[in-house]
């Protein structure tokens, strides 16, 4: 491997997937428990208020990665959104839709309404966690991808076991994820009971994440170049992660589950990523390679200047989120919405 | 079926959608922010209660702006990946930009904005306004920028072995001067934007005799900023009228049903035309003002439609060069008229304002009401010229629509998105509608420390 711009761009993405996949894997796992913990609507809007200032915030990873994508390797960001195209298309409409709920579920006081929100919130959160580990899946496994860079298969190309449980596997994560969450920000009735699903949920993370590691691996198996030995690395890293998730989860020790429950979202990410690295899109059709880090990227002129605003905003954006991160690190209770106005 | 008309629509729609909210944020967040400064400055709840009961509208606003643009992220891979490729060089690193340096600000402070009222001090929260104001503006200077590049492709160069283009100079896509009338133009009419929404809200209040000192406030403070505004968006689209002229003639030939070269040059008030036979049955013009508005100087040239036709083919080969004449005609002297309707209503207002009659005068209060819709009408009347106006092109010079649609993506799956898109686009705007109206007839409510403001803010 060789460190070039183009490497260093396929870093900066793989950065900002896993800082998305981290920050909205959680309020992902919020949404998809909002009809299960969320007994009554003060527990829903505890819930909500967990993540209430920071979900937009979070969102913003993904379209920087797809920004980004777009800046650095143009032809990667055609042929993937070209290519997924129904799939992401409802990715888009569940965002949409959690997004408006978020916003509006409290702004009128009918069960009705709220409940409908509650729905959006659900859908919303529950489709983008399963569909985007199956695109995941199907970008590192590869896909039909002719000489001219276009997807030649259809939707029910991406729809194959492998891709579906690597989907299952995001979607238990990112619920365990945003249960051990809600443990972490919320008080009392809430927060008893995300402690209580956690420990349901956290096995099955387990066996789910040993099953994607080994399968991804026999798919990669037959030819492992450089980076691939390291992927395998990074998955006996993120068994480790997955354990320790799942002990720290048993013991209710709260801020090292979510620890744990992070480190594998962050660990799994790098693994895929690794694995198709150089390859940003490989093809499965007979005689065409598919996209790489060269054949998709932009100039090494437009990569300059993306690598200068990228080190001159990152540390900002980071310092400002972490700092709101810490303004609200107060635990949200039930209190807070039932006592009346004075 | 066509995948291109489809995939057009599909733009035109969601695009058109995005920025029916757009402007009132960039607008509301730079009004409230001005409001919620003149309370920390003077502590006087009156204006703690015109920033929660702007701010509320705001907030209602700015989630769907919020949804619908990450749609517009996503859909230029999606249904235009050959022009993707074509421009990713030059045109993916402000979209990438925009993201870093302004929807992380704009949706961290916004978060604090909401959330915070009793967790910040008055002036951390204050700041955290002008943040959510900056970062709108910032978003709105790099998403112009590119599309001034589809307007006007400046610092690149087509490279002939791959036929893309690429980057050579960023300095001078940042420094683009489309970007830049665009930008300003875009600046002033946010701010008229969300101000006539002030205004309209509150002589509706005052036509029911709620004379709270918020709606005269506002009312007052709106009415400056429709004025100021408004001549500012003059200035500005005069200045953009001679950018188009010296860049993108042909616009500016079919903003003015011009066929012929003119010398000067005559501003069309009302036309018929023969689009059949490139020539007008009926036009009525006042003399010189097109050669005013478009070159700065009495008897300037402007060039016609059927010469720029003749030049373009002789360029690039056989085709019809000629934009939808009639839609942009029409969309561009709907927004000027528009433009001057809401500049008037904004000298009256300042000149009642002067007088201490703004909170009696009841036929300016009728007037504003109805004033309500002009804006939200001449955006979009605006990106009918500008848009409509480049076709056929989408890269002025270089790229045809026709050959920027997705290859690999069928009619269908188009129509399954145009579809999908429109009737949730439809359902947000019918949810959309009733909380405005039900938070702005609601009107000013009590309110008075910050720890009340919170608890009416949050989820
Ligand atoms: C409240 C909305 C509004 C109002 C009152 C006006 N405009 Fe405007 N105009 C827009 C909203 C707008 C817009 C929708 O936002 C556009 C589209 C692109 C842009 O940046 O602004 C635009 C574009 C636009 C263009 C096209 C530029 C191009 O495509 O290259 C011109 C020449 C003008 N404007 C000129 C004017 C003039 C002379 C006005 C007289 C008062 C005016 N506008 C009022
Ligand atoms: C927000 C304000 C905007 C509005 C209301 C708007 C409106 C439109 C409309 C109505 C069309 C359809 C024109 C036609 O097909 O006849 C269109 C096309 C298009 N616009 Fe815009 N536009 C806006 C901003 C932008 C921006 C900022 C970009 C790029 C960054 C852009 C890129 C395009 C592209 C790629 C097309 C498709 C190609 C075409 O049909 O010309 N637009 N837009
Ligand atoms: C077709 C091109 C466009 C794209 C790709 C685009 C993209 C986006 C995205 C992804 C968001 C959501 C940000 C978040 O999550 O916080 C957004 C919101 C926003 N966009 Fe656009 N946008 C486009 C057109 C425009 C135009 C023409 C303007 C202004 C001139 C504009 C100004 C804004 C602003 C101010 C927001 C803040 C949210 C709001 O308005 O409610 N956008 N846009």
């Amino acid at each position: 491997m060789e460190f070039d711009l183009n490497t260093l761009w396929f870093f900066l993405i793989t950065v900002l997937w896993v800082a998305y996949f981290f920050l909205e894997g959680f309020d992902f796992g919020v949404g998809i428990l909002l009809p299960f913990l969320g007994k009554d609507d003060t527990d829903r809007r505890v819930m909500i208020n967990t993540i209430g200032p920071v979900w937009d915030g979070n969102e913003v990873w993904l379209l920087v990665a797809g920004g980004a994508t777009f800046a650095a390797f143009p032809e990667w960001y055609a042929t993937l959104f070209s290519g997924f195209y129904l799939p992401l298309f409802l990715i888009l409409v569940a965002l949409i839709a959690r997004g408006v709920a978020f916003e509006y579920r409290g702004k009128d006081k009918r069960p009705e309404w709220r409940a409908w929100f509650d729905r959006a919130i659900f859908f919303g959160s529950a489709l983008p966690a399963l569909l985007w580990g199956v695109a995941f899946a199907n970008i590192v496994n590869g896909v039909p991808i002719d000489g001219a860079k276009e997807y030649t298969g259809n939707l029910f190309t991406l729809l194959n076991p492998y891709a579906l449980v690597v989907g299952v596997t995001t979607f238990v994560l990112f619920t365990l994820h945003g249960a051990v969450f809600l443990a972490l920000k919320a008080e009392g009735t809430v927060a008893e009971a995300a402690k209580a699903l956690a420990k349901r949920l956290a096995l099955p993370m387990a066996g789910l994440g040993v099953i994607v590691l080994v399968w991804t691996f026999l798919n990669e198996a037959g030819d492992l170049d450089g980076t691939d030995v390291a992927a395998v690395v990074a998955s006996v890293l993120v068994a480790l992660a997955a354990v320790g998730a799942v002990l720290a989860v048993m013991r209710e020790r709260e801020g090292w589950a979510f620890v744990g429950t992070g480190l594998t979202i962050v660990l799994v990410t790098v693994t895929l990523f690794l694995y198709l690295y150089p390859a940003v899109m490989p093809s499965t059709t007979e005689g065409v390679a598919g996209l790489d880090i060269y054949n998709a990227s932009s100039t090494n002129m437009t990569l300059k200047v993306m690598t200068v605003v990228a080190l001159i905003f990152t540390p900002i954006v980071l310092g400002y989120q972490a700092w709101s991160y810490k303004v609200f690190s107060k635990r949200i209770s039930r209190e807070q919405f039932t006592t009346t106005k004075s | 079926m066509d995948p291109l008309i489809v995939a057009r629509w599909q733009f035109g729609i969601t695009t058109v959608y995005h920025f029916l909210f757009v402007p009132l944020t960039i607008g509301l967040a730079l009004l409230v922010a001005i409001q919620e400064t003149l309370y920390v400055r003077t502590k006087d709840v009156k204006y703690l209660k015109a920033t929660k009961f702007w701010g509320k509208l705001f907030l209602i606003n700015f989630a769907i702006g919020v949804v619908t643009g990450i749609v517009q992220e996503f859909q230029f891979g999606m249904n235009w990946s050959a022009y993707s490729r074509f421009v990713g060089d030059i045109f993916g690193a402000p979209l990438a930009i925009e993201g870093l340096a302004a929807f992380f600000l704009e949706s961290t402070f916004i978060g604090l904005w909401i959330f915070g009222w009793n967790k910040l001090t008055p002036k951390q929260h204050m700041w955290s306004a002008w943040m959510v104001s900056i970062g709108t503006a910032v978003s709105a200077f790099w998403i112009l920028a590119a599309n001034a590049f589809m307007q006007y492709p400046v610092g690149y160069e087509v490279n002939a072995a791959t036929g893309r283009a690429e980057l050579t100079s960023f300095l001078d896509v940042v420094t683009n001067k489309v970007a830049w009338v665009h930008f300003i133009h875009t600046i002033f009419l946010a701010v008229l934007t969300a101000a006539t929404l002030m205004l309209a809200t509150s002589a509706w209040h005052m036509l029911r005799d709620r004379k709270d000192a918020v709606y005269r406030f506002s009312a007052g403070f709106a009415s400056v900023a429709i004025f100021v505004a408004s001549i500012g968006v003059a200035f500005s689209g005069h200045w953009m009228g001679q950018v188009m002229t010296d860049v993108q003639p042909m616009k500016m030939a079919a903003a003015e049903a011009l066929w012929e070269t003119e010398q000067p040059a005559a501003f069309s008030l009302f036309a018929v035309g023969d689009v059949e036979n490139g020539r007008n049955h009926i036009n009525i013009a006042i003399p010189r003002a097109l050669s005013l508005l478009a070159t700065n100087s009495l008897d300037g040239e402007v060039l016609g439609i059927n010469p720029l036709q003749a030049e373009f083919e002789e360029e690039f080969g056989p085709g019809d060069y000629i934009p939808p004449v009639g839609t942009v005609y029409w969309s561009f002297r709907l927004m000027i008229g528009i433009g001057f309707a809401l500049m008037a209503l904004g000298a009256v207002g300042t000149w009642l304002l002067w007088k201490q009659r703004i909170a009696d005068t009841r036929w300016f209060h009728r007037l504003a009401v109805w004033a309500l819709a002009l804006p939200f009408l001449a955006n979009i009347f605006g990106w009918a010229v500008t848009e409509i106006g480049r076709q056929p092109w989408v890269v002025y010079g270089e790229l045809l629509v026709r050959d920027g649609v997705s290859p690999g993506v069928s009619a269908g799956e188009v129509l399954v998105t145009l579809i999908g898109f429109t009737l949730l686009y439809g359902l947000l705007a019918v949810v959309d509608v009733y909380l405005m109206k039900k938070y702005a007839q609601e009107g000013v409510t009590d309110e008075a420390t910050a720890d009340e403001v919170a608890k009416a803010l949050a989820y």
